[in-house]
């Protein structure tokens, strides 16, 4: 059976979703969906551990030889994004079971795991393939059952929050079906291996420069890249708790993956950046998303909108790290890829606590909590300052390879692409200093007014949020620690996995 | 609807050439223009033509929601299944020519299996959204 | 090839602005729907016609000769393609539904302003 993983990753998932949206009880559908995510997990890590032994896998479905089929392939950027939506599905899927029992009607709680599962199975379904079609159509499985998952929420701009992401992310799947459109018009294929030997043999060509322009464009929908990120923060903000942790820490992840396939496989890494010069316009996006999104973030009063922001900051980190186009920007982008899943993950499930709780994030809301919930406050500080960048977390060692990345640089404006990164770490160090300072420094509001200070929010019965909740929440937050102290292991199958995309043989 | 004869009778005579010309498009899917999806299509628009004539509520004592909503999920099991068991006669995900002794009688028993899932599916969702948006107006 | 010769291709083109104009245009979410659809159809006239050869029969299994025959493989993935917008299409309408019945409009201006209330 081993030799089948590839798509058993994708298959096990799928099968699970109809059976989850067939049971009638949400704890048998819980559970479906516990052992599902866990088996992809372990699927992962095995296909990672292969890749790094023998070198990519190559998997033909339906016995169908590479360019005529559809082929799944997994080399080492893949097997590693697999184990990160895997990773981020396994620790969210325990701590869903309590935080949607609570958010979510009973009745629908089968079909909110059946979508979640089918969620997972189109972002498994992104990493693993190799053909560019079937990129698309797992795109918008993943897509259509994240846009179900959002307006699940329990307030009702969460229904809005829902359809601005379907219309935006419908017309950048649309972009990315036509730019497949043109480069299947040139080469008559659909295969990523075949289509990067046959572009390259095309040469420039302005239908293939067209193509490029609206995969683009529709990539960068897809993963919020600052002028497109519009959907993003609403979403975020209004979806169930265990839906905003699991789709902020793989959906722009899966996204950003597709952008490094299509640049630097497909297209390749001189096509893209020396022919299209993309590198032009993905820095100064990339700086402007981190820096104005940090400010936007400082004055947020909703704690949960205030990360969707400083998400939106730290996918231009990402993006600064591939558009240096080196091989130690592009291990900065990937490793912060994996960083940023662990960090965000644990920022929202700490949230998704409070959620629990108090049943309100905003800052005013969260006043004098350190003292009720010292556990979930615990780590949303140890989760906060690894989204600052401190020493010993998994921040600081994405933000170290991201300056490395620009020293390597010559010129001066590489030095103001330090000092940015170093000051917007400060602006993340001031909006995470707000929810310190309401919950460690100011009194709570019920005992200025004793009956709880927002009406009917109950402040004064808030307790610790339950294990199940927060066993999920710190095993993400000392991984953040763990591989922030310990960050061999990342390090060495980042750096080779951006070797592999510049084409450099690891 | 209820005094519309002519709605009525027309209905009635049509439906079953509509579900006879769904199989037909299924089963000649290898010959010609067809296939598992509009197949689908067409076996549902005739249940949700006897929705619109004869009410919902009629139209679920023939095919209750919880048996759409059943179809939809087995239709992915047909298909994925048509798949697993292929792994498990020792080939690729869904490779037909281990069904069978022959690739090409295996391909054709493949081919039809997994279009009869994309049927089932189809059908059983397209029926399942008319049902759920017809419903909402009742609630109003 | 002259301009006459790619009319699938200037369709293509009209209805993708015209789908996309919609959608820019308009504050009520159901038409929003509407352009968005036209937009996504625009995608398949162009994978339909770029599979299409000049003179070719359709791509089924012939006894006799080695006809020329159109590609098969675009109608293919645009039957995938429409399956997607027909979900997307669902899920957008349910949600304006769920939207109509939680703010009583769907008008985009007015839906502003009831959450600014």
């Amino acid at each position: 059976m081993t030799a089948h993983l590839p798509v058993l990753q994708v298959v096990i998932p799928l099968l699970a979703a109809p059976l989850c949206a067939m049971v009638r009880h949400g704890r048998i559908a819980w559970g479906i969906a516990l052992a599902t995510s866990w088996t992809t997990f372990g699927i992962a890590i095995r296909l990672l551990a292969q890749v790094q032994a023998e070198g990519p896998i190559s998997y033909a479905l339906g016995g169908w030889a590479a360019p005529v089929g559809i082929e799944y392939r997994v080399d080492l950027v893949n097997a590693f994004v697999l184990v990160i939506v895997t990773a981020i599905g396994a620790v969210v899927t325990p701590y869903a079971l309590k935080s949607v029992e609570q958010e979510i009607d009973a009745a629908k709680i089968p079909l909110f795991y059946a979508a979640f599962v089918l969620c997972l199975t189109g972002l498994l379904g992104i990493a693993v393939t190799g053909d560019v079609f079937n990129v698309f159509v797992f795109l918008e499985v993943s897509s259509l059952s994240a846009y179900a998952l959002i307006a699940l929420g329990q307030d009702r701009r969460a229904l809005t929050a829902a359809y601005q992401y379907l219309i935006m992310g419908s017309i950048g799947a649309t972009f990315i079906v036509i730019g497949i459109g043109m480069m299947y018009v040139m080469t008559g294929t659909l295969n990523m291996v075949d289509l990067s030997v046959l572009l390259a043999e095309l040469g420039p060509n302005r239908t293939v420069a067209v193509a490029f322009g609206f995969l683009s464009v529709g990539i960068s929908l897809k993963l919020a890249l600052f002028p497109l990120h519009f959907w993003l923060p609403n979403a975020y903000t209004y979806a169930p708790s265990a839906v905003t942790a699991f789709i902020a820490s793989t959906a722009t992840k899966v996204a950003v993956y597709m952008l490094l396939r299509f640049f630097f496989t497909v297209f390749g890494g001189v096509f893209s950046f020396d022919v299209m010069q993309l590198d032009r316009v993905l820095l100064p996006l990339a700086l402007v998303a981190i820096f104005s999104m940090s400010l936007v973030a400082i004055f947020q009063a909703n704690v949960k909108r205030m990360l969707a922001y400083s998400s939106v900051a730290q996918i231009g980190y990402m993006i600064l790290g591939i558009s240096m186009a080196s091989v130690t920007g592009l291990t900065a982008g990937i490793l912060h890829l994996f960083n940023h899943a662990l960090i965000k993950g644990g920022l929202f499930m700490a949230l998704g606590c409070v959620m629990y709780r108090v049943g309100s994030v905003e800052i005013e809301a969260m006043r004098g909590l350190a003292k009720k919930m010292p556990w979930t406050m615990a780590a949303f500080v140890a989760g906060g300052f690894s989204l600052i960048g401190l020493p010993f977390t998994v921040g600081f060692i994405s933000k170290w390879y991201l300056i490395l990345g620009a020293l390597e640089r010559d010129g001066w404006q590489w030095w103001l692409v330090v000092g940015l990164v170093l000051t917007t770490s400060l602006m993340a160090l001031v909006y995470i200093w707000r929810v310190v300072e309401a919950a460690y420094f100011q009194e709570a509001p019920n005992a200025e007014s004793p009956g709880g200070g927002f009406p009917g929010e109950g402040t004064s019965a808030v307790v610790e949020a339950p294990l199940a909740l927060l066993i999920p929440t710190w095993v993400l937050i000392v991984a953040n620690f763990y591989f922030g102290i310990d960050a061999t292991f990342t390090a060495k199958v980042a750096g080779s996995a951006a070797r592999s995309l510049m084409g450099i043989a690891p | 609807m209820e005094d519309n004869v002519i709605l009525r009778i027309g209905a009635k005579i049509l439906i079953p050439f509509i579900l006879m010309f769904a199989l037909y498009v299924q089963f000649h899917g290898d010959y010609g223009p067809g296939g598992g999806f509009q197949a689908g299509v067409i076996f549902a628009a005739a249940f949700i033509l006897y929705a619109l004539i004869y009410g919902v509520d009629t139209a679920k004592r023939v095919l209750p929601l919880r048996f759409a909503w059943f179809c939809g999920a087995l239709g992915v099991w047909i298909y994925a299944g048509v798949g697993v068991v292929t792994l498990f006669m020792g080939a690729e995900f869904l490779n037909y020519n281990v069904l069978r002794h022959d690739p090409e009688h295996g391909q054709e028993l493949g081919i039809l299996l997994v279009e009869l899932g994309v049927l089932t599916t189809v059908f059983g969702v397209m029926v399942a959204i008319f049902y759920m948006f017809a419903a909402r107006r009742q609630v109003r | 090839m002259n301009v006459l010769g790619l009319v699938n291709y200037w369709a293509f083109i009209f209805l993708m602005m015209v789908g996309f104009y919609i959608l820019i245009s308009q504050g009520n979410l159901i038409k929003k729907i509407v352009g968005l659809s036209i937009f996504q159809t625009s995608v398949f006239i162009l994978y339909i016609s770029m599979g299409k050869i000049r003179g070719g029969t359709a791509p089924i299994l012939m006894s006799e000769g080695d006809p020329v025959y159109s590609n098969p493989l675009p109608h293919v993935l645009i039957l995938t393609a429409i399956v997607v917008g027909v979900a997307t299409t669902a899920l957008g309408l349910s949600l304006v539904v769920r939207i109509h019945e939680a703010y009583g409009t769907i008008e985009e201006d007015e839906i502003h302003d009831h959450d600014l209330a």
